[in-house]
C-alpha cells in the first residue's frame, strides 16, 4: 500500500435508506464495493464524487479534503474519472467527439494516458467516428471508459460498468478491464454486485450491507472470512495470486505456485513467470485425514484447519483452512467434519478437485 | 390584384414584429426554461404559471393590463418615462413587449420540455468530465435541447404572426408602425373589401399550415432518430 490513500467519513439519509460509512482505502489497486442493491454501494460512490451529498462528512484523498464540515468541493473540481452504468456518452457527439470532449478538459499538471494508447488499450480504433446510437452496448461501455481515463484521472470510479450489459458482452468487457488494470497504476473504486467480477478484478474488498461497511481488507483475506456477511452460496471460495512456475508439455499442464504451495492446472499457455489469479471453490475442495495416492485428484496440499462455521443448509459446513500463508475454505457435509473429528490445529490433506484461472 | 402597398407594409411589418419578438424570446426564455428545469423552489410551481396565463386569458384581458402597466400612470410607463422613452402605447416597442408576453409560453414550453427530458444524466456526465456550469449549459445542455429551441423559436413566430387582440388594444392600428396583418384584414373586412381579405387571409392560412407541417415532420424525424424534442 502507498502513501495515496482515500478516506472517506460519511452519513447520509434518504427516505428510507441510512448510508453509515468509515472507509479507508488503497491508495492504490483496483477496491471493489460489493453488496446488494440496496446496499448503499452506489450511494456511496456518488458521494465520493459528488454527485451526491452527504449530510455529515469528510472525503480525502491523498491529503486533499473535498468535503468536511466547511467546504464541499464540487464535482467538476475533483481529479476523478466516472464510468456509469449506462454509457452516459452524449448522444450528440460521435465517440471520437466524446473522446476529445474530455481532452479539451482534461487536466495538464496530471499525466495520463495518451489518445492513441487508450483507443488501443480499450480497442475502440473501429468504432471512433459513430455515434452512441450505433455502438453496441459494449463499444459504448469501452468508450466511456476511454473518455473517462482520458480526463487524465487521480482516481476512477466505476459504478457497475458491466450491469447493463448481456452475459456474453460482460466476457467480451472484462478482459479490457483486468488489462486497464495491469497497466495503468490509477486507484480504481469499482462498484459491483457481481462475484464473479469481484474475483476477478479486486485487490481490496468492501462489503456493504444496508449502508453499512460489514466487511473491509484483501481480496484473499476477506473472501476467506467464514463470518464473511454477504452470502455467495455457491460461489463461497478463495482467491489467490499465483505465478506459473512450470510447464508440462506432455500432458498440457502447468503449475502455479502460490505462498503456501502449488498446483497444476489445465494449461492455456501461460508464459513462465506470468502471474495469475486463481479462484478456488469452497464446492471444490474436499478433506482427508491422510494422503491418498489412488485417486484421480492431482492437487493434494498439507493443510491445518483454523476454523469450521456452519454454512447456509445447517447440513454443511465451511472448514477454513491455512496452505502455507494462504487461506482455503473447503466445504463439507457436518457429519464427515465430525467423522474426521475436525477441530482447530489440526493436520489435514485438501483435494482440490478443480481451479479456475481468472486471469 | 394581389396585395396593395399597405398590405405589404402590413406583411412587412408583421414579419419584423415577429422576427424581434423571436429573437428576444429566445434570450429571455432560454433562462426562465433553465431554472424551472433546475430549481427545487416553491416558486417553481406559480412561476410555471405566470407564464402559462396568457395560453387561457382572452388577449383582451391581457391587453387590458398592459395597456394600464405601460400606460403614463402605470409601472411600467413610469419607468419608460423616467428613461426618456416616452409611453409605449401605439409605438412599435410597445407591440413588442406586449408580444414577449403573449407568445411567452409558446418559448418557454417546448425549451423546458426539452431540459426536462434530458434528465440528470448528461449533467453528472459533464460535471465529472471537469465541464463547470456554464461549460456544461454551453456544450452539453443547449446542443442536447436544439429541437425544443426549433420547436420554440417556430412557435414564437408564427403565434407572434397570429396575434390580434392585444395587438388591436396596445398597438391602436397604426399603418407601418403597429399596424401588422391580422388587423389589415380586419381593416379590408369592415370595409367589405373582401377580395383584399381572402388574399391576406388566405397567405394566412397557407403559411399557418405549411409552418404547423414542418414542424411536427421535424419532430416526428427528432423522435425516430432518439433526439429528445416536442412540446
Amino acid at each position: 500500500m502507498g502513501e495515496a490513500q482515500i478516506k472517506a467519513t460519511l452519513s447520509l439519509e434518504r427516505p428510507g435508506f441510512k448510508l453509515d460509512v468509515d472507509l479507508d482505502l488503497p491508495g492504490n489497486g483496483v477496491s471493489v464495493l460489493f453488496g446488494h442493491s440496496g446496499s448503499g454501494k452506489t450511494t456511496l460512490l456518488r458521494c465520493i464524487a459528488g454527485l451526491e451529498k452527504a449530510s455529515r462528512g469528510r472525503i480525502q484523498f491523498n491529503g486533499d479534503t473535498w468535503q468536511d464540515k466547511q467546504q464541499f468541493l464540487a464535482p467538476h473540481r475533483r481529479p476523478l474519472g466516472y464510468v456509469f452504468q449506462e454509457s452516459g456518452l452524449f448522444p450528440h457527439l460521435t465517440a471520437r467527439q466524446n473522446l476529445i470532449f474530455a481532452m479539451k478538459r482534461a487536466s495538464d499538471t496530471i499525466p495520463g494516458l495518451t489518445f492513441g494508447d487508450t483507443v488501443s488499450l480499450l480497442g475502440i480504433d473501429k468504432v471512433l467516428d459513430k455515434h452512441p446510437a450505433e455502438l453496441s452496448g459494449g463499444e459504448r461501455q469501452r468508450v466511456a471508459i476511454a473518455r473517462a481515463l482520458l480526463i487524465h484521472p487521480r482516481l476512477l470510479l466505476m459504478d457497475e460498468p458491466l450491469s447493463s450489459l448481456d452475459q456474453a458482452r460482460k466476457q467480451e468487457i472484462l478482459p479490457y478491464l483486468e488489462k486497464l488494470k495491469k497497466q495503468v497504476t490509477l486507484p480504481i473504486i469499482y462498484v459491483t454486485h457481481s462475484p464473479d467480477e469481484v474475483a476477478r478484478l479486486a485487490d481490496h474488498l468492501v462489503a456493504l450491507e444496508e449502508g453499512r461497511v460489514v466487511a473491509s481488507g484483501t481480496l484473499t483475506e476477506t473472501l476467506a472470512r467464514l463470518d464473511f456477511p454477504i452470502k455467495l452460496g455457491e460461489e463461497t471460495g478463495v482467491v489467490l495470486e499465483a505465478r506459473v512456475t512450470e510447464r508440462d508439455e506432455q500432458w498440457q499442464l502447468a503449475k502455479a505456485t502460490f505462498p503456501g504451495g502449488d498446483f497444476w492446472f489445465r494449461d492455456s499457455g501461460f508464459a513462465l513467470g506470468s502471474e495469475v489469479r486463481v479462484r478456488i471453490f469452497a464446492r471444490d475442495v474436499s478433506l482427508a485425514l491422510e494422503k491418498h495416492h489412488d485417486t484421480s485428484i492431482v492437487n493434494l496440499l498439507p493443510a491445518v484447519v483454523e476454523e469450521i462455521a456452519t454454512d447456509e443448509h445447517a447440513g454443511l459446513a465451511l472448514v477454513k483452512l491455512k496452505v502455507g500463508d494462504s487461506p482455503l475454505v473447503a466445504r463439507l457435509t457436518h457429519r464427515s467434519a465430525h467423522r474426521l473429528q475436525l477441530e482447530a490445529g489440526k493436520q489435514v490433506w485438501a483435494q482440490i478437485k478443480s481451479v479456475a484461472i481468472i486471469q | 390584384m394581389g396585395f396593395s402597398d399597405a398590405d405589404l407594409t402590413a406583411i412587412w411589418l408583421t414579419v419584423k414584429l415577429a422576427s424581434v419578438v423571436t429573437i428576444l424570446l429566445l434570450i429571455i426564455g432560454t433562462p426562465i426554461a433553465w431554472w424551472l428545469t433546475r430549481t427545487r423552489s416553491k416558486w417553481k410551481g406559480p412561476v410555471n404559471a405566470v407564464v402559462a396565463l396568457p395560453l387561457i386569458l382572452p388577449p383582451s384581458v391581457l391587453g387590458f393590463y398592459l395597456l394600464v402597466a405601460m400606460g403614463p400612470n402605470g409601472p411600467l410607463g413610469a419607468l419608460t418615462q423616467s428613461l426618456g422613452l416616452g409611453t409605449l402605447p401605439f409605438t412599435f416597442a410597445g407591440l413588442v413587449v406586449a408580444s414577449i408576453i403573449y407568445s411567452l409560453p409558446f418559448v418557454v414550453q417546448p425549451i423546458h420540455n426539452a431540459m426536462e427530458a434530458l434528465g440528470r444524466q448528461p449533467l453528472e456526465v459533464a460535471a465529472t468530465l471537469r465541464a463547470g456550469p456554464w461549460d456544461t449549459f454551453f456544450h452539453v445542455v443547449l446542443p442536447l435541447a436544439k429541437p425544443g429551441f426549433i420547436s420554440a423559436a417556430v412557435l414564437g413566430f408564427a403565434h407572434t404572426v397570429g396575434e390580434f387582440g392585444v395587438v388591436l388594444m396596445i398597438g391602436g392600428n397604426i399603418p407601418g408602425e403597429t399596424k401588422v396583418i391580422s388587423e389589415q384584414i380586419y381593416d379590408h373586412d369592415e370595409a367589405l373589401d373582401y377580395a383584399q381579405a381572402h388574399w391576406l387571409a388566405g397567405a394566412m392560412v397557407v403559411f399557418a399550415f405549411v409552418v404547423l407541417a414542418v414542424l411536427y415532420s421535424f419532430n416526428r424525424r427528432g423522435s425516430q432518430t432518439g433526439v429528445v424534442g416536442g412540446y
